[in-house]
């Protein structure tokens, strides 16, 4: 069972709200998915509209752990503005903690993220830091109170995949008992299943599912893909190797040149 | 007097930040305030005074990733 800041979690796959072709298929989406966790975020509201509040009723009514992001900040001062913000209207004290520093790749800002990570933590709150696969930054992280990494797979949105295989991968040998979620980037299940036999803790999706011709299906083979990556994980993958080896003993096969 | 509500200018009798709220109708429990970019907690909207030319921000819950 996932364990993020002491709380407990059988799906391993966290779900984003945001592109859907409507609410209804948002819900639809999160329920067929089996995810125990979905991102929010806070925007300027226009007077009147209530658009914010009928969002936060539907997200009540999924019974599901909220995480709500600092996205489109791109200071520490802004994170931590707005991490607070989020803590009163969503009373929870976990934040998944944006800092962007490029405009075009939307890559962290690590000095930032780190930042405003030790003033988050201090303050009491439990940070999912959106970060890159460096491991010093990873370190820094901890440093600065985070429980939990959330290394990109690829740019937000462009569902490549994971970009940094390796890194990934070193990034969970040198922190193995730290709960890692590849964040952005995941554009099918295949990428999702690859996530979780590499031994990250889950994935966290948005765009994938929300842009599906089908979200409700994609969300649940997201959910399938997770479970099946992981179970693979845990049973142990075979090591790969450059040359072929028979599967079927050769000793004494039909015709064989070798007895 | 005249302030700055969510980026564009905005006129307001309302002297303190929970007066604000109240007249632009927002439901005082699902929204996030800030005054020229610090958060303001929820009660402090009542004694947070308004003076012109003030940036006020008004934030609820939306779709996210």
């Amino acid at each position: 069972m996932l364990e993020l800041y002491g709380r407990q979690l059988e799906s391993r796959l966290m779900l984003g709200t945001a592109q859907y072709p409507s609410p209804d298929l948002l819900s639809q989406a999160v329920r067929r998915s089996g995810a125990q966790i979905v991102t929010v975020s806070l925007r300027r509201e226009s007077a009147g509209t209530k658009s914010g509040h009928a969002f936060w009723t539907l997200i009540q009514d999924l019974n599901v752990n909220v995480l709500p992001n600092t996205a489109g900040c791109q200071t520490a001062r802004d994170a931590v503005n707005t991490a607070k913000m989020a803590r009163e209207v969503f009373s929870t004290n976990w934040i998944k903690l944006e800092v962007i520093g490029d405009e075009a790749s939307l890559q962290p800002d690590p000095f930032g993220l780190v930042e405003a990570a030790k003033t988050l933590a201090a303050d009491g709150f439990e940070v999912f830091p959106y970060m890159t696969e460096d491991l010093v930054l990873a370190d820094r992280l901890l440093q600065a109170g985070c429980r939990v990494l959330m290394p990109w797979g690829a740019p937000i949105g462009t569902g490549r995949g994971l970009n940094n295989v390796l890194g990934l991968s070193m990034l969970r040998t040198h922190f193995p008992e730290v709960p890692l979620v590849v964040d952005a980037g995941i554009g099918a299940p295949s990428h999702a299943a690859k996530a979780m036999e590499l031994g990250y803790d889950a994935v966290l999706i948005n765009t994938a599912v929300a842009k599906a011709a089908n979200p409700a299906a994609m969300a649940d083979a997201f959910g399938k893909a997770v479970e099946a990556g992981r179970l693979g994980f845990e049973a142990g993958l075979m090591p790969k190797q450059d040359t072929a080896q028979p599967s079927t003993p050769v000793f004494g096969a039909p015709f064989s040149p070798f007895g | 007097m005249l302030i700055e509500m969510n980026g564009t200018q905005h006129k307001t009798q309302a002297t303190t930040l929970q007066r604000l709220c109240d007249e632009l109708e927002f439901d005082p429990l699902v929204v996030a305030t800030a005054l020229n970019g610090d958060f303001i907690p929820r009660e402090e909207r009542g004694i947070t005074g308004l003076t012109n030319g003030d940036r006020v921000e008004i934030f609820a819950p939306m779709q996210g990733g």
